[in-house]
């Protein structure tokens, strides 16, 4: 039976929404207080919604603990408590949680045992984005 | 169509164990979860049903009754329980958050009156939480 796995992460980082192809006044009137050169940060939840089929053998989608150490490696370790704006992926890319959602999206499907269906973000708890893939995601699950 | 969810509330203990399995396999899979004194949760359930609303309650199920239903065929029979020792579906079945949100659709599946079972989510922790929407 094919059942849907959902696991949330935490973790904080600072970042400064900025673009390249605006000039600074620009800036400042598009992104507004999220532009302060200074930057501010966030503690973002990071939710990853995984399908399978339920091993018998184990009562499983996938393991969990491999989820973990997987999240551990391949997300905490990446952007826990650092500023976004300094790494690779935001080099040419505005740190908005859009672009994170997308990234994290792309990482989690790496995760090889069970299929990523959806990464679910929280910037605040006001403000949350979701990413399915391209394609559409399946009936129901959100 | 509308979408209407319910929440309940049950407390249970557990433990993870494949008698398939030698106890060192056991540990090496399911970790600290192979406590065979077992350890336990406070779980949260919601449960989704769909349907029309019906124009003379402007209900799509009586909220009451649906209370009932769970209460009657959910927490009455898992709340303050051993899962795996009283529980007769955990007498074969692991008893892991994802098993335990496909018990809990066969228990209500065709319960409900006037509705559809939508989903069945099971909240083992605020950060782990298993959906099924009864697909094989």
């Amino acid at each position: 039976m094919k059942a849907y796995l959902n696991r949330r992460y935490h973790f904080s980082a600072s970042h400064r929404l900025n673009s390249e192809a605006y000039d600074a006044a620009k800036n400042r009137v598009v992104f507004g207080k999220c532009n302060n050169p200074h930057g501010h940060g966030h503690n973002y939840t990071v939710q990853v919604t995984f399908s399978g089929q339920v091993d018998p053998a184990t009562g499983m989608v996938c393991n969990l603990a491999d989820l973990d150490a997987f999240a551990q490696t391949n997300l905490l370790a990446r952007f826990d408590h650092t500023n976004l704006n300094t790494l690779d992926i935001f080099a040419n890319r505005v740190s908005t949680t859009e672009n994170l959602t997308t990234e994290i999206y792309r990482v989690f499907q790496s995760f090889p045992a069970a299929h990523l269906e959806r990464v679910h973000i929280e910037e605040t708890s006001n403000n949350s984005f979701d990413y399915a893939g391209a394609a559409p995601p399946t009936p129901g699950t959100i | 169509m509308i979408f209407l969810t319910r929440k309940a509330e049950f407390s249970s203990a557990h433990y993870y164990w494949n008698d398939a399995w030698s106890p060192e396999q056991n540990q090496r899979v399911f970790g600290k979860c192979a406590n065979r004194n077992g350890h336990g949760h406070n779980y949260t359930l919601e449960v989704t049903v769909a349907g029309e609303i019906d124009p003379v309650s402007g209900f799509v199920v009586d909220l009451k009754e649906l209370k009932d239903i769970l209460e009657r065929e959910v927490v009455s029979v898992y709340d303050h329980r051993h899962l795996n020792l009283e529980v007769p579906e955990f007498k074969t079945a692991i008893p892991t958050t994802e098993n335990i949100a496909i018990a809990i659709w066969q228990r209500l599946h065709n319960k409900i009156p006037n509705a559809k079972l939508h989903r069945v989510r099971v909240y083992e922790m605020p950060d782990l939480f298993a959906d099924y929407y009864g697909e094989l």
